[in-house]
């Protein structure tokens, strides 16, 4: 299973293209926010720019936490989501470590599932799908 | 009031309060330049001076905005210091995204504060808080205060804020949007300013459901457009060297104005060339919400300030009407020194292309005699950095009487001291194109007297027939395409890619089918709301000038002819009159 990673955020300029499209593929929604991609300035725009998203954790604390079948654990990390689950209770956000997690105004999460339709809308390649290398990952993330 | 209403946030500033309106009609204003204007004639007073509490500072966006790619600039309209009539500046960077998020397709702030605060929009929430300790803070100081003081929602948030410039109510003060862009030209920062507001943040923390009914369409017709944006070679002169490839041509034809414009070329401008900047100072590129060209050019400024090699390093952004203006204009013909002063002048928020040729004018007329050194107060010389620097802070700060006459304008200065021959002066000061006389008369009749208005500099380079009416109906056609554009709202940028038949397919797909079929006339509508507001403001066409020092250029196309510059102005004021022309009276 492969899983999305920011690998090169140096590069970013802050277009939110890859927020816009996953929230109008995936989430269905016109956001930059509802996205399981959100890009931050880290202190103003000298700075650069960071990207929030799912680290693909394995176990995944979100599902751990999720006391429906809302989010399950996905095989090579990450989730599974199935929406129909959800009962906005919110605990998937609280438990992620890293914020990957947003809960939009009417409390549904939205998180990265992995997909990489966001990819071929960075301009400048910041992001890529690729396999999780399972000898540094087991029960955790890995800098890939 | 129909769904194709705007939703429009109104600020009362002298009591703390606000309200949401709904106003207008997209499928009549499109938004953008239509609705600020719209906007203006319901709030502005025109007969009043731009400095009365009650006028009304207006942000719009259009109803295209974020919906697809460089759908990403904001209009600002208002009643301006610089003439004071109704204009208008556009600006990009996050706004325009984080309005659409919080929810309010403009944004009106009316009335004065009692003392300065800072104003922050978001989808729910509208508060003001106190910056009374932050006046006189540049517009660095004031960007990191204003971060840490509205800790939540970076990267989904813009941050507008004003320098000294503002405060000491220049006529051309900017609104500095999110560090590197910004409402640059006709004094929207003194607006600001004389309204006791240092800073505006606008949250976009919303989210929305996707446009139009069917969610397969706007997804192929967002990456087809996305497409046309990124892989074809349209877009690639704003994405490689950006704007300031343009130097070298325009030096080669004798178009760069160099020196308060007494040269059109130089071999030196060679360093000032956007292969220059590219290959010595470029570090990296930025780009505004929604917009993934990316052309925004930021270059390293490294500067020792002590011995043993210490150096502080700033990030500076630049393009070609900075170059030209705070480089060639000024004699400054190395890439450092020219972002040097762009650097001073983004710390005081001011305009730097009408600082640029204000300076250039001030060192011609010290030159001269007019200007004694008492006044200047510093060693102004094309060429002298140091000098420039500290008088850019000066004009920040109207530091004593000819600097606040001068940030009130080169002409407005010269009007003083002497000098209006070379006032470098086209309705405001000029832009960096001395192409020819379809550019000058242009840029000092149109509606925002900005190159941007119309195409004429490209006119001007493409044909030579030198014919009077086609000039002027290329100019009036060129400006009414651009005011759709910048109604929706469109970076001119795109304006190769988003041509009427993909326009059309866009308004349709978010479910405004009739603005789709009616773009023309929506469009020339709305060119003549602004006009009939810009005249009903006071503007009076037939009182421009285009000084003496515009006649003199010569280009590679020889000599100015003063009898053809004279034709299509007379042409174009025609037109304007019948543009701005009372509704009814055109009806009849």
């Amino acid at each position: 299973m492969k899983i999305l990673r920011a690998t090169r955020m140096d590069r970013c300029i802050g277009c939110h293209s890859c927020s816009l499209a996953c929230a109008r593929l995936v989430h269905k929604k016109f956001s930059w926010l509802a996205s399981g991609i959100r890009i931050r300035s880290s202190g103003g725009l000298t700075t650069g720019f960071e990207a929030r998203l799912c680290l693909a954790c394995e176990p995944a604390a979100c599902a751990l936490a999720c006391p429906t079948g809302a989010f399950s654990q996905r095989k090579g990390g990450g989730v599974i989501v199935k929406m129909r689950q959800c009962i906005r209770c919110g605990l998937c956000a609280e438990a992620c470590p890293v914020d990957a997690v947003y809960l939009d105004q009417a409390g549904q999460p939205h998180v990265c599932i992995h997909c990489g339709q966001c990819v071929e809308f960075c301009p400048h390649d910041c992001l890529e799908l690729r396999e999780k290398p399972e000898h540094v990952c087991v029960g955790g993330t890995c800098d890939v | 009031m129909s769904d194709a209403a705007f939703r429009v946030c109104i600020i009362h500033l002298h009591r703390g309060k606000s309200e949401i309106v709904t106003f207008g009609d997209k499928n009549k204003h499109i938004g953008g330049s239509g609705l600020a204007a719209a906007l203006f004639e319901q709030f502005g007073l025109p007969g009043e001076p731009w400095s009365h509490p009650d006028q009304p500072l207006i942000f719009a966006i259009g109803c295209l905005t974020g919906y697809f790619p460089l759908m990403s600039k904001t209009v600002a309209g208002f009643k301006s210091p610089y003439h004071d009539q109704y204009a208008e500046s556009h600006a990009g960077g996050r706004l325009a995204l984080a309005m659409r998020f919080a929810g309010y397709d403009a944004i009106v702030l009316r009335g004065r504060a009692r003392l300065p605060v800072a104003v922050h929009i978001g989808s729910r929430i509208i508060e003001t808080k106190d910056a009374n300790y932050l006046w006189g803070a540049n517009v660095f100081t004031a960007g990191r205060v204003i971060r840490r003081a509205f800790p939540s929602g970076s990267g989904h948030r813009s941050i507008l804020r004003i320098g000294p410039a503002g405060e000491t109510l220049s006529a051309y003060a900017c609104i500095n949007v999110d560090t590197f862009r910004h409402f640059g030209r006709l004094g929207s920062g003194s607006v600001m300013g004389v309204k006791n507001v240092k800073a505006i943040v606008v949250s976009g923390d919303g989210d929305m459901e996707l446009p139009g009914t069917d969610s397969k369409v706007y997804g192929k017709l967002f990456k087809k457009v996305y497409k046309d944006m990124t892989a074809t070679e349209m877009m690639s002169k704003y994405h490689d060297l950006g704007t300031p490839v343009n130097i070298a041509p325009l030096n080669a034809l004798k178009s760069l104005p160099i020196r308060n414009l007494q040269q059109t070329s130089d071999p030196d401008a060679e360093g000032l060339s956007g292969e220059k900047f590219g290959a010595d100072l470029l570090i990296r590129n930025a780009a505004c919400s929604g917009c993934p060209v990316g052309c925004i050019h930021v270059g390293m400024l490294r500067e020792q300030f002590q011995d043993e090699h210490r150096f502080q390093i700033r990030q500076v952004s630049y393009d070609f009407e900075t170059i030209f203006s705070l480089g060639s204009m000024v004699g400054l013909m190395d890439a450092s020194s020219a972002l040097a002063l762009m650097d001073e002048v983004e710390k005081q928020g001011l305009d730097a292309m009408s600082t640029g040729v204000a300076l250039a004018w001030a060192t011609e007329a010290f030159q001269k005699g007019l200007l004694s050194m008492e006044q200047v107060e510093y060693d102004l010389a094309f060429g002298n950095l140091q000098a420039y620097k500290e008088a850019v802070w000066c004009l920040g700060h109207a530091k004593n009487e000819f600097y606040r006459d001068l940030a009130q304008g080169s002409m407005h200065a010269a009007g003083k001291y002497g000098g209006e021959d070379f006032a470098c002066v086209l309705g405001q000061e000029m832009a960096g194109y001395a192409t020819g006389e379809t550019f000058f008369a242009s840029q000092s009749l149109s509606f925002r007297h900005s190159h941007l208005d119309t195409g004429a500099y490209g006119y001007d380079q493409k044909h030579h027939d030198k014919n009077p009416d086609k000039a002027v109906a290329f100019m009036v056609e060129d400006e009414r395409e651009r005011v759709l554009l910048t109604s929706l709202v469109a970076c001119l940028f795109a304006r190769g890619v988003y041509k009427k038949e993909l326009l059309a397919e866009c308004l349709a797909c978010v479910g405004l089918p009739d603005l789709a079929a009616n773009m023309d006339q929506a469009s020339e509508d709305m060119q003549r709301l602004r006009w009939r507001t810009r005249l009903a403001t006071g503007f009076e066409p037939e009182k421009s000038r285009v000084p003496k020092r515009f006649l003199e250029v010569e280009t590679w196309a020889g000599n100015m002819e003063p009898a053809y510059l004279d034709a299509v102005r007379q042409g174009y004021i025609k037109v304007i009159r019948e543009l701005g022309a009372p509704a009814e009276t055109r009806q009849e």
